[in-house]
């Protein structure tokens, strides 16, 4: 739910990345913060338990300036990864424009993998939303890990849709913006 | 439907900061906010705060919504105002209409009761304007949609995107 704020003219999006525990998305969210410049970001908010794993949500406003006369933001969120915080993720997903889903290339992560985007599936479906109608991409992170997953099983298995995909080490920063320049500018169409 | 693009056109727009201007002024608190419900900052009016208004606005509404669970929890449909005591600065939030939410930052200059009495009168009035504009949105001219977002909108975002997120 972008809002469109026509006197101010200021345009807010929120763009949310969704994926099992561990995946990545907050180490997406920090390269991000540590790359843009000072004048474009404001504070990153976590809210994280004291073993640094999301407990309700990473927050991350960004400037993009002003585009035919209206400023711009987006506001970048993650979502909690383990099982039992799915109220908190669904309270997330209220109002999203976008989502980058992050899948963990590991084998030992594959069910974690369908399952997070299964979860995703049922949480839209509570807002009558769906992932034909809403921008999003795939992010298989950590192919610098041994033991890894194959691009084309990962796409057999997560992306049957062909939606945008990219491969990432989020750590290191491979991928990172590829994946969020893929959605941000899905978004922004989007209202044109 | 949740996901309807959310527009706040001008008229509306100067009746919301008009009576969050009155409430600012006769509550004598420090900075008044509206946001939705998704986190998104609406208007703001009163000091300038030092910290960054957006990343407050998204952990307001994550407050609230969090607050919301709890209250159905225990049988209510959610919690309509909330109160944070601290030393020298407080915060008081209510619920305007469904998706909208009132943010009163005070300090020792007034009191709760002052802060509250002013509140409920300031969301009655909001609540007149946001439903207006919802009216508006629901049979929104969509022609105003498409000339100010068009393809050249479209072209201008993504230069600014691919400059911006780059490593």
């Amino acid at each position: 739910m972008s809002l469109i704020n026509y006197s101010s003219r200021e345009i807010n999006v929120k763009i949310v990345y969704y994926g099992p525990g561990l995946c990545g998305k907050t180490t997406n969210i920090q390269y991000i913060y540590e790359k843009v410049s000072p004048d474009t970001k404001g504070k990153l908010i976590t809210l994280a338990t004291e073993m640094d794993r999301t407990l309700f949500f990473d927050f991350l406003p960004l400037e993009l300036g002003k585009v035919k006369g209206f400023r711009t933001r987006f506001h970048l969120y993650t979502v909690p990864g383990q099982v039992y915080y799915d109220a908190s993720r669904k309270l997330i997903l209220r109002g999203v424009d976008g989502i980058v889903f992050v899948a963990d290339s590991q084998q030992s992560r594959y069910d974690a993998n369908i399952e997070s985007l299964y979860n995703l599936h049922e949480n839209l479906a509570e807002y009558n939303l769906n992932l034909d109608e809403i921008p999003f991409a795939i992010q298989y992170n950590k192919r610098d890990l041994p033991e890894i997953i194959s691009v084309e099983d990962l796409e057999q298995e997560l992306n049957p849709k062909k939606f945008p995909s990219f491969e990432a080490v989020a750590i290191k920063g491979t991928g990172v913006f590829d994946t969020l320049k893929a959605v941000a500018k899905s978004v922004l169409r989007n209202l044109s | 439907m949740v996901r309807t693009n959310w527009k706040v056109f001008e008229e509306d727009y100067w009746a919301i900061n008009t009576t969050m201007k009155e409430l600012l002024g006769n509550s004598n608190s420090t900075s008044v906010l509206l946001l939705d419900k998704t986190g998104q900052l609406i208007s703001s009016v009163g000091e300038e705060p030092e910290f960054d208004m957006h990343s407050f606005a998204s952990l307001c509404a994550a407050d609230f919504e969090a607050n919301a669970q709890l209250a159905q929890l225990i049988g209510e449909r959610d919690f309509s105002t909330l109160y944070h005591q601290g030393s020298n600065e407080s915060m008081y939030l209510a619920r305007v209409e469904q998706n909208i939410i009132l943010v009163v930052l005070f300090d020792k200059r007034t009191t709760l009761g002052l802060v509250r009495l002013r509140v409920k009168k300031a969301v009655d009035n909001l609540n007149v304007v946001i439903r207006r504009l919802y009216d508006k949105l629901e049979y929104e001219n969509e022609e105003l949609t498409e000339s100010e977002f068009d393809e050249e909108f479209a072209a201008e975002a993504e230069m600014e995107i691919d400059s911006l997120f780059s490593d």
